[in-house]
């Protein structure tokens, strides 16, 4: 293994780990949330809004977004690379998949601040 | 009930060719014993691994209609069609149904599969508590069949991959209250841990419950707080 891979894997590792956790604890209440309270018309659009103005629930919003991206990109670049035999293009596949996950994480910021 | 067996004799077939043999299809039989069936009176020329009958010694692992299984474990009555045997996946064959065992022995011996302990010599056994025990007594369950690592799609496209009994056995070790060894750089590279992308047949393949997928987990989380964090130098 590179240098550069040895030292970036434990870190790509945490963040797939961390979005796998994260995304259990936390999208059933989003889906509750965006999926059921809203359409079922106990939550209004304007509650969701009001939510948002606290930078807390934002700076929060951001980082389930990233680590849900991040765990994302992880598991499509090894299925990617083990199911259609492309591993050869590791570094190709990596920088996609996680570059899409920054970019996501990015789009997001600036949507909330 | 048709067996349909792999055979490849070395010299005489250029690759290995399927052979239909009749077998009695009799309820207490498993895998292995129809297999002893032929051996012993249809056809003395096959060749496979066997020992203790009972799932203990980790011999008899073959591919059974595409799946991983000890033979010993596996009986006629779960098939209603004719049943194929190969050898187990991932392994070069060496005759019939027979593997080349090394590169697996190899691979758990980069491990340090036994207790290091540093300084002087105890001077009596040491004791451990029911918790102690609990916390490596899963891992040291594993009766080296090589099904995990016929299992482990890793371990099929790379060789270099250390696989999931060793792993597993490094953690039997690691977790182990009177170990004081350090398997970090064998285990944190990508050959070790950092190759497992965690698709889980080890654990699925596994016939004695060792659950490798989650001692590799478990090591990974070990390994990237060793990584990330430089002063972290606890022992896992």
């Amino acid at each position: 293994m590179s240098p550069l891979r040895r030292r970036a894997e434990p870190y790509l590792w945490l963040l797939f780990g961390g979005g796998g956790v994260v995304s259990a604890l936390t999208l059933p209440a989003l889906v509750l949330i965006l999926g059921v309270l809203v359409p079922a018309g106990v939550l209004s659009r304007p509650d969701l809004t009001a939510l948002l103005s606290n930078a807390v629930v934002r700076l929060a919003l951001v980082g389930l977004v990233m680590l849900a991206l991040f765990h994302a990109a992880h598991r499509i670049r090894f299925t990617a690379e083990e199911l259609l035999g492309v591993a050869r293009w590791d570094r190709f596949i990596a920088l996609t998949c996680y570059g899409l996950a920054l970019t996501g994480t990015v789009v997001t910021a600036s949507i909330l601040f | 009930m048709i067996l349909r067996v792999s055979r490849y004799r070395p010299g005489v077939d250029a690759e290995p060719v399927f052979q239909d043999y009749e077998v009695p299809d009799r309820d207490d039989w498993a895998i292995l014993d129809a297999l002893n069936h032929i051996k012993d009176t249809v056809d003395g020329t096959l060749s496979f691994r066997w020992s203790c009958r009972m799932g203990i010694c980790g011999s008899c692992g073959m591919t059974v209609n595409g799946e991983p299984k000890l033979t010993c474990g596996t009986f006629l009555t779960d098939f209603t069609g004719p049943v194929t045997v190969e050898p187990l996946r991932g392994f070069a064959v060496i005759r019939d149904l027979v593997v080349d065992i090394d590169p697996f022995l190899a691979n758990l011996s980069k491990v340090t599969p036994w207790l290091v302990r540093e300084g002087e010599e105890p001077a009596s056994e040491f004791a451990q508590t029911p918790e102690q025990l609990e916390a490596y007594k899963q891992y040291s369950m594993c009766i080296n069949c090589m099904l995990c690592y016929s299992a482990c799609p890793v371990y099929v496209l790379n060789p270099d991959f250390l696989g999931p009994a060793a792993i597993a056995l490094a953690q039997r070790y690691n977790l182990d209250s009177r170990d004081m060894g350090d398997r970090f750089d064998v285990l944190s590279s990508e050959e070790g841990v950092w190759g497992c992308t965690f698709v889980g047949e080890c654990t699925s393949a596994c016939p004695k419950h060792v659950d490798p997928a989650e001692a590799i987990q478990r090591y990974k989380l070990t390994a990237a707080l060793r990584s990330v964090l430089p002063f972290s130098r606890r022992r896992s």
